[in-house]
């Protein structure tokens, strides 16, 4: 692999994909189709959390199999702060970024000390921990998961329509790619990827290859709290079901699917795996058998994923 | 109290051979091939649904564990032939994607074949009563098919020791987890061990869930978090080693069944009861990932590293 940088028709791609989104939601009710808003807004918010995973796997070059503790205690902050009488989103989703990134920061503080399979593990065995605390915890739901009362309001708008969270998942999925975009190509960015292509040399460079690598670990668990957030407001619940490990999978797959370490890859991978599992859930009810074939065969015959077709690579 | 701990202690031990039968398996596919294969849970799964279906239509759990165990080599040999031997020098994510992407077609063709409710898999009729020893002057009762179990798993746990340490299969076995390069230039067909090691991997993996199905539910599902437990103990013992697979499967076979039975109890003794009985179930499920997680704080490779 080698340093992103991105292809020259993908901006305006970008912008007529967004303008596109926008105009979706009016397009749909249009036509009587607004069931699907919510689906839109579910693929936005795994758009969300898959890219921050993206951030982490595809450029820093750290597979953690425990991403979906960031997200499952983003949709579990924004459910306690509603039950602590906190209704305000501007309030709740930074507090729920707040805490995924400080427990990323601690998480990522003892992981990045080992390499390869054992970081893979660890990773998963903090995610694990976390799953079983929000399991065992009583006060928040235990086995069935804290429910929310109802949407957050945000600015003291209510996100109660479909079409205003559609709207707020967009706007955090845009600054989230605006800025991943800015980072990857600036001197963070770079670093981060030179030191996922050869760490020891960065290390003899001078540069404190471990401060990196927390610092975006800690970014993406960040930002997979914002997407939980979001999505306990669309689903009314932070399960633990959020916070398992096949979750944690499933963000990866969608990940190497789209393509690692393109700055789309996140983005392309969940409207792909979302979109087959709506498109052959309609089919036949053995959906699984199929999307499992179509995953053997994008490891078989499409190694670098999708989104290998965005943005170029140089060497 | 001594009766409570000596059979927490004996299904400790029952569990943690159980998890060895698992472990084993994973780890040499791990150590030699460098192949993550999140799929093992599910060959667990296939396995005890093989021992549960042939059980039921033969009306004899042994002859059902025979078959099921090699229903489930032959569904291992025929993975590794047509899938495994692509993904081995592919690197981990490819592995991550195309083992996950099992998962669900073997979860889905379970539910298909058998349906999404667990079946039930009778332990033979002369092992359901429970045996009684002497114990300080009492009597002590304990399942006589656990003790089986126990005896099945020390029986494999010590043929797969002699096999792996004092064979020449073995040492190739063992050559190849140290360096596969190496292994390979010295002539061994490492392409032949690879398959017979996923094979003999696969049968382990349908003799633990036959022997477990009577205990626990046989069920859709039933593999993922056994794998987590399974990768636990690899990643204690130190990947491809199998005395490290033996020692992590005990230790954490052990904590995992102690901490769940006894500290629930101790907390109670010291704190408050409502923080007890939060605190108590929670602290016992995360005892083995918190012990894994101190291990690899200071023994970054495990206890045995296989590698030197």
């Amino acid at each position: 692999m080698a340093f992103y940088r991105p292809a020259r028709w993908l901006r305006p791609l970008a912008l007529g994909l967004f303008i596109a989104l926008t105009a979706l939601p009016f397009v749909l009710e249009a036509f009587d189709q607004s069931f699907y808003i919510g689906f839109a807004t579910r693929l936005l918010i795994f758009a969300l959390a898959a890219s921050s995973l993206n951030l982490v796997l595809g450029f820093g070059g750290m597979v953690s199999l425990g991403h979906a503790a960031f997200f499952g205690i983003g949709a579990y902050v924004a459910a306690i702060c509603q039950q602590a009488g906190i209704n305000e989103a501007l309030l709740a989703f930074p507090a729920a970024m707040a805490v995924a990134g400080l427990f990323a920061l601690a998480v990522g503080a003892v992981s990045l000390r080992t390499r390869g399979v054992y970081f893979i593990m660890i990773t998963l065995a903090f995610a694990q921990m976390v799953y079983y605390l929000f399991i065992s915890a009583r006060a928040w739901g235990g086995d069935d998961g804290l429910p929310l009362a109802g949407r957050m309001t945000l600015a003291g708008f209510s996100l109660a329509g479909d079409t205003a969270l559609f709207f707020a998942s967009l706007a955090a999925l845009t600054a989230t790619m605006l800025l991943f975009g800015r980072l990857a190509q600036a001197r963070f960015g770079r670093t981060l990827q030179a030191i996922r292509e050869n760490e020891t040399r960065m290390e003899a460079l001078g540069y404190p290859v471990f401060r990196y690598r927390l610092a975006a670990f800690a970014l993406g668990g960040a930002v997979a709290g914002l997407a939980g957030a979001l999505l306990a407001n669309l689903t009314g619940l932070a399960s633990p079901n959020l916070l398992q490990w096949m979750q944690s999978g499933t963000l990866l797959v969608m990940v190497i699917i789209g393509g690692v370490g393109s700055l789309w890859g996140g983005v392309v991978g969940a409207a792909v795996l979302l979109g087959l599992e709506e498109a052959l859930a309609g089919l036949t009810a053995h959906w699984h058998i199929v999307l499992g074939l179509s995953l053997l065969g994008v490891v078989l015959f499409a190694p670098r994923g999708v989104a290998a077709l965005f943005g170029r690579r140089d060497g | 109290m001594t009766q409570l701990i000596l059979e927490q202690a004996l299904n400790g031990l029952q569990f943690g051979l159980m998890l060895f039968l698992l472990a084993a398996g994973l780890t040499l596919v791990f150590g030699i091939m460098d192949c993550i294969n999140l799929a093992h849970g599910s060959l667990y799964m296939v396995g005890a649904y093989f021992v549960a279906a042939a059980a039921q239509a033969s009306e004899s759990f042994w002859i059902g564990l025979a078959v099921g165990v090699m229903g489930a080599a032959v569904l291992g040999l025929l993975l590794e032939v047509s899938l495994f031997r692509r993904l081995y020098r592919r690197d981990h994510l490819s592995q991550v994607l195309a083992t996950f992407a099992l998962i669900l077609i073997a979860n889905e063709a379970v539910r298909t074949i058998w349906g999404p409710a667990a079946i039930m898999l009778n332990p033979p009729d002369a092992l359901a009563g429970p045996v009684a020893f002497p114990l300080f002057g009492e009597e002590f009762f304990y399942p006589a098919y656990r003790l089986v179990i126990i005896a099945v798993g020390l029986a494999v746990a010590a043929l797969l020791y002699l096999l792996v340490a004092k064979s020449r299969v073995g040492m190739w076995v063992r050559a190849g987890a140290a360096n596969r390069e190496m292994t390979e230039a010295l002539g061994v067909n490492v392409r032949g061990l690879f398959t017979a090691v996923f094979v003999f991997g696969a049968a382990l993996c349908a003799l633990a869930g036959g022997l477990l199905g009577p205990l626990l539910a046989v069920q859709v599902g039933m593999g993922e978090s056994v794998l987590i437990l399974a990768f636990v103990v690899i990643i204690i013992g130190g990947i491809g080693s199998i005395r490290g697979a033996l020692v992590g499967s005990l230790v954490v076979g052990t904590v995992d069944t102690l901490g769940r039975a006894l500290l629930p109890t101790l907390l109670r003794a010291t704190l408050p009861a409502d923080a007890a009985a939060t605190l108590g179930p929670a602290l016992a499920s995360i005892l083995i990932y918190l012990l894994m997680a101190g291990i690899l704080f200071f023994k970054p490779q495990g206890l045995f590293p296989a590698r030197a």
